[in-house]
């Protein structure tokens, strides 16, 4: 399945999920935050949420700032 | 105590968590200061790189009260987008509203400013909008119903503390919620005094992070916030252009 993942288009196998895709690239517990084409998805759907091929997924997280 | 929306505070000192050297020296920067605000931004993670330090974990972000930022938002929209992206973490329910118009001076949008904040308020966020020091601007803002105005001291990361005093003075005496004097704090001395003129809080950043020693100054700027409201409390003295004398003029051994 070909995702594009923080504007780099990449090719992903054994990915179902937000959650997987999470794992898939070692950023479980690092407090990601996902939105898939343009839609913000809460903790609680990552695991239920299903990727399709050309999904568009932003994953930002908390940096410091003031 | 300070009170935002449905928060209550102790410390008046609201700490920004960016360009600290390194995360050790952060930790015991925000551990001196005794916030219990924390900013910050949202930005990408680098997806290539698991090795990636955790900025929640590296502070026991449990123990404060998250405050993200919009940084980054030139409209309304964009803004929006980030705070959502915020709250999407389920760890905040805060947002510091920041759309900035010009990236030579990072001085706020009024504009885009007011609109993000409305849209926000609508959603149910807990808006503290950060503004130029504009009296109407923050009017306005009041009458959207923000929970806090963060009138800005002078541009972000300046230095020059409160430029126009008059106004911000102007500003916290015509506001019913709390005034928190954001940007462009240099010294200890520019926190005291956006306390004296009756700030309920501040919030700096660079003040600390780029000093010679953070921690030292996050100290320094602890004191100087419990200095300035106290001093506030406490009622100054009227200017006057003329000496009266502290001691009696009466009864003088000659």
């Amino acid at each position: 399945m070909k995702l594009i993942v923080n504007g780099n288009t990449m090719e992903v196998a054994r990915v179902q999920t937000v959650d997987d895709l999470i794992k898939e690239l070692k950023l479980a517990g690092k407090g990601a935050i996902v939105e898939l084409n343009e839609e913000i998805l809460n903790k609680s759907q990552h695991a239920e949420t299903v990727l399709a091929n050309g999904d568009k997924v932003e994953i930002v997280h908390f940096v410091g700032g003031g | 105590m300070l009170k935002i929306g449905n928060h209550e505070f102790s410390s008046r000192l609201l700490l920004g968590t960016g360009k600290f050297p390194d995360f050790d020296v952060q930790k015991e920067a925000v551990n001196v200061s005794g916030t219990e605000i924390l900013t910050f931004a949202v930005r990408r993670m680098n997806i290539f790189d698991p090795e990636q330090p955790n900025f929640l974990e590296k502070l026991d972000a449990s123990k404060y009260t998250l405050l993200p930022n919009t940084a980054g938002a030139k409209t309304a929209e964009e803004a929006v987008r980030i705070a959502k992206l915020a709250k999407a973490s389920g760890l905040c329910d805060m947002i510091k509203v920041e759309v900035i118009g010009d990236f030579k001076t990072l001085l706020p949008d009024p504009v885009e400013t007011l609109r993000a904040s409305e849209i926000l308020l609508n959603e149910g966020f807990t808006v503290l909008p950060y503004a130029s020091d504009d009296v109407l601007l923050a009017k306005k803002l009041e009458d959207l119903g923000v929970h806090a105005i963060m009138p800005g001291a002078s541009p972000i990361g300046s230095g020059l503390g409160i430029i126009n005093p008059l106004n911000i003075s102007l500003i916290v005496e015509q506001a019913t919620i709390p005034v928190i004097v954001d940007a462009g704090i240099g010294s200890p001395a520019d926190a005291a005094l956006a306390m004296e003129l009756g700030a309920d809080g501040v919030l700096l950043n660079t003040a600390v992070s780029g000093a010679e020693d953070p921690v030292k100054m996050a100290k320094a700027m602890k004191l100087a916030i419990e200095a300035g409201r106290l001093g506030y409390e406490a009622g100054r003295i009227p200017k006057r252009r003329y000496a009266t004398a502290s001691s009696p003029l009466e009864g003088m051994s000659v």
